[in-house]
């Protein structure tokens, strides 16, 4: 059970302003049913240029509806300026905190009011555009935003990113590189973690070589395509080739070649000799969910 | 109305005829079975008889019996056990939709050099036979399928996989902690040579689980020390918890057909009305072949969190196969593997009864449900007016 604060009971159970404005000036959609939670906001200008009214429908949990009720009612009466000021963490603080795992939902309500004011300022432009590099391709977080997550709430863990925004807790695949924003965003502040991967040694023997793969592929890779629903084996080791087979929801995913070659292969060089190269067995490939040749 | 508890798929309440026969352990009867004295060696016989009790409800001899510390152990000691005492074989076959007792042991001896295959489940929950059939062969060396899943009360056909797994001569384990007490066994009669159970989803208290070892079945001991359990499982027992689940198997054993009748009928009338009263909700599990206490509903477009938080604001506890955290991208791995799609699988919710709840907590719950799901739905940017 979540531990909310009675400000967040209270928006949940008696939510404001739900419903969309009438002829709004800013529509700012974000989130998805397959993310599991997603916000649209709608707001009105008066005269002088100043949030007059504001409305949302949320799809989410209890503290995703909080935040977005809690969010129309901070915004109104503020000029945009004033308003794309907002922070995830103005919109968590004005609540009484949120438990650290749903701090996203406070993420989500600053990004729905971006693209509604981005929105308004396009003239009308529907879709909220991305800005910067994909990182996290199962939620679609770019580098920009993680950055952002980073700066403002002072966060130094890959975990906290996760729960501030959503990064890295789908397949993993990028927590690496959510590290390296954290080290290139934080600096000195970044604790050191201790890594449980195994070390890269002088010259290894074959035999060292090929435990190194398994290890590699057990620890590294397994988990993350584990978290899709998929598996890999490791078929064989000729040299410096590695063939490897998808199984599960892999075999069959779009993303598969950009997976192997992403993930697996980087993984391989990284933790055991940058001479490897990845190939797919495309002759075992098998029945989903079959995890054998 | 107080609380009206439909989570019983969790954890129960403890019958209060089982808390009378535990109470004396605590401070009268508190010896130690393993002593010498008269004053330990007394709780022997309390241990016998619970032995006799759950065997009663399992239709196996009490010899077959070993108590451990709950479903968990009893899991984890069924699959490293077998597989310890079997190391020539390398490959285990379980299913997608286990229990993670099962399902997170399966996957950790993948990273040990196992071949482990998941088997997948149709839109409604159920295994295709064949395809455990196609995937047994002379490496496999355990098979464990759990006897109904929990999510959605979907029951599998053990005796027809354990006469299978047992003529290519695997270990067939079952994780039956949601069957016992809801079903009628006979395991004298079945091809189950491993079967896990907990105490405290049938009445009986936490901390307490039980493995049945079918007699001839090899299985090398998890937990190593002393030489309590006839050598098969160490440590010192958990008297009161033992003799507490002994009693509720009693239990069980005398109220099973007219308790399930009752729960049924109470289930049935839940569903039904949940079904018919709020629109775009959709039922998840074979209802053919299900328990008789477990109902799972996706409610489309909102959220399982937010509907839980709802009921629980009139005293009604249920649960969701959705963790909404910002790890978890995934609804609950029961539905994902079902194929049940993303629009209704994050809003599903779980009620599971048991023989105390009553007809009129049914009627509360059916009265304040449909309100819930319009205001959340009122709430959702996905419904479209």
């Amino acid at each position: 059970m979540w531990e909310y604060t009675d400000s967040v009971r209270d928006h949940f159970f008696n939510p404001r302003n739900v419903g969309e404005v009438e002829d709004p000036d800013g529509v700012g959609e974000v989130g998805s049913l397959a993310c599991g939670d997603a916000l649209k906001l709608t707001f009105k200008l008066d005269e002088n240029g100043k949030i007059k009214d504001a409305k949302f429908k949320t799809f989410g949990c209890a503290s995703a509806i909080a935040t977005s009720s809690v969010l129309t009612e901070m915004i109104k009466g503020l000029s945009l300026e004033e308003a794309i000021n907002v922070t995830n963490k103005d919109i968590a603080d004005y609540l009484g905190g949120l438990p650290e795992q749903k701090m996203h939902c406070s993420v989500m309500g600053r990004e729905a009011l971006e693209a509604a004011i981005e929105n308004y300022k396009g003239g009308g432009k529907k879709k909220h555009e991305l800005e910067g590099k994909i990182v996290c391709t199962c939620f679609g977080v770019t580098d920009k935003e993680i950055e952002r997550v980073v700066r403002e709430n002072d966060l130094t863990t890959v975990e906290e990113v996760t729960n501030y925004c959503k990064a890295g807790g789908g397949c993993g695949g990028c927590q690496a590189e959510i590290e390296k924003i954290i080290q290139k965003t934080q600096g000195d502040k970044v604790k050191e973690t201790p890594v449980s991967a195994p070390r890269r040694g002088g010259k290894l023997t074959n035999i060292q070589k090929m435990q190194l793969i398994q290890q590699t592929i057990n620890e590294q890779i397994r988990p993350a395509l584990r978290a899709h629903g998929g598996n890999i084996e490791l078929i064989d080791i000729e040299g410096n080739k590695v063939i490897v087979a998808f199984r599960g929801m892999c075999a069959q995913c779009k993303l598969a070649e950009f997976t192997m070659k992403d993930v697996v292969e980087a993984k391989l060089k990284e933790y055991v000799s940058e001479e490897l190269f990845v190939e797919e067995d495309t002759d075992s490939a098998d029945q989903p969910h079959n995890h054998r040749g | 109305m107080g609380t009206i508890y439909f989570d019983n798929n969790a954890t129960t309440k403890v019958a209060e005829q089982v808390l009378e026969e535990m109470k004396p352990l605590f401070c009268e009867l508190y010896g130690n079975p393993s002593s010498m004295h008269t004053f330990g060696g007394q709780i022997g016989r309390k241990i016998r008889r619970a032995r006799e009790q759950v065997a009663g409800l399992l239709g196996c001899e009490p010899s077959e019996i070993v108590f451990t510390s709950g479903g968990t152990e009893s899991d984890n000691t069924a699959i490293k056990g077998a597989l310890a005492a079997q190391p020539q074989k390398r490959t285990v076959i379980t299913t997608r939709v286990e229990h993670p007792a099962v399902l997170t042991v399966c996957r950790d001896l993948e990273s040990h050099g196992y071949t482990v295959v998941e088997l997948s489940v149709d839109k409604e929950g159920r295994l295709d036979l064949m395809e455990l059939e196609d995937q047994i062969d002379d490496d496999t060396a355990l098979v464990t399928i759990m006897y109904a899943n929990n999510e959605t009360g979907v029951v599998f056909p053990i005796d027809e996989i354990a006469r299978l797994v047992a003529d290519r001569r695997a270990i067939l384990h079952t994780d039956a902690v949601q069957v016992v007490g809801k079903m009628p066994l006979n395991l004298s009669e079945s091809n189950v040579d491993l079967l896990s159970l907990s105490g405290h989803k049938l009445h009986g208290p936490k901390g307490v689980g039980v493995l049945y070892v079918r007699k001839g079945t090899r299985l090398s001991p998890f937990m190593l020390g002393g030489h309590q359990e006839a050598g098969r499982r160490a440590g010192t027992e958990n008297v009161p918890g033992i003799v507490g689940t002994g009693k509720a198997c009693e239990l069980a054993a005398e109220h099973l057909e007219a308790d399930n009748n009752k729960v049924k009928y109470l289930r049935d009338k839940l569903e039904n009305a949940i079904l018919e009263r709020c629109p775009d909700c959709r039922l998840n599990g074979d209802p053919e072949n299900r328990l008789p206490n477990t109902t799972n509903i996706s409610f489309e477009y909102i959220e399982g969190e937010a509907i839980l938080l709802m009921l629980d604001k009139y005293g009604i506890c249920a649960s969701s196969g959705s963790a909404c955290t910002s790890g978890s991208l995934e609804p609950s791995h029961v539905l994902r593997a079902m194929g049940v799609p993303f629009t209704a699988a994050h809003g599903s919710i779980r009620f599971s009864l048991s023989r105390y709840n009553t007809e009129e907590e049914v009627d509360y719950t059916i009265e304040k449900l449909p309100p819930i799901i319009h205001q959340l739905r009122e709430l959702s940017p996905f419904v479209v007016k």
